[in-house]
């Protein structure tokens, strides 16, 4: 099995779903599925649009090391991760993360652990802006840090210690 | 040395960057953060809380005890909320 480098891009544009997977499949025939995560823009309380803030630079750096880490774990043929930055109105796409490997276990789990990690890793912040005219900060959540810790500890379970 | 700020830290401050040469007894982020917090009443209110605030030197995540040296870029910003 040979492993495609992952690919990492921090954009203002929206991103195709089918041309992504049909990229990681393209020309290859050890893909045994692929799996999708896409986030979008919800309008809870009125919201009328996120705005999405990163650390250009840091943020690429810091999904290559996520998306490294995936790598790792799994036995992924390729991996893409897109996350959009600026302003995004309700049901926008914000993220699209896609795992490929030749069975569905790995596809399926890297690609939970990628969006568990990026919500917790990667530098972006969200502004929510509502209808009134008023905006806030989005504050981090712990069922996030929850999420993302229970990767923790699959990763010791695999090297066989107690968490 | 370089330092940066985003979402509400950069708002408290007023300015997204700025060039800065602190005296040799900075010498890790906590002392940088204790220093720049004197800059000004909007640097004073983005540290209040610096449990609040993370750091990242030479765009790695860094804790409080991590070193810091001229010509290093440092940045100071919430929690992240991406995804």
């Amino acid at each position: 099995m040979s492993r495609a480098a992952p690919t990492i891009r921090v954009q203002a544009e929206p991103f195709d779903l089918a041309a992504e997977s049909a990229a990681l499949a393209a020309g290859r025939v050890d893909v045994g599925g692929l799996a999708s995560f896409v986030g979008l823009c919800r309008a809870d309380d009125g919201l009328a649009a996120l705005v999405l803030e990163h650390y250009p630079g840091m943020t690429e750096r810091a999904i290559a090391r996520i998306a490294e880490e995936a790598c790792a774990r799994w036995p992924l043929t390729g991996c893409t991760v897109i996350h959009r930055h600026g302003r995004l109105e309700p049901g926008a796409p914000i993220v699209l993360v896609l795992t490929a490997s030749a069975h569905r276990a790995a596809a399926l789990e890297a690609c939970a652990f990628l969006i568990d990690w990026l919500k917790t890793r990667a530098p972006f912040w969200k502004r929510e802006e509502f209808a009134g005219g008023t905006e806030r900060w989005v504050e981090a959540k712990a069922e996030d840090d929850l999420a993302a810790s229970r990767w923790d500890d699959a990763a010791a379970a695999r090297r066989g210690e107690t968490p | 040395m370089r330092v940066l700020y985003f979402a509400w830290v950069r708002q408290k401050v007023g300015v997204a960057e700025e060039e800065v040469s602190p005296p040799e007894s900075v010498r890790d982020v906590a002392g940088l953060v204790a220093w720049l917090a004197a800059r000004s009443p909007g640097h004073a209110a983005a540290f209040a809380q610096p449990r609040q605030v993370r750091a990242a030197v030479n765009q790695d995540f860094a804790a409080p005890d991590a070193p810091v040296r001229p010509g290093d870029e440092v940045a100071f910003f919430p929690p992240v909320t991406g995804g």
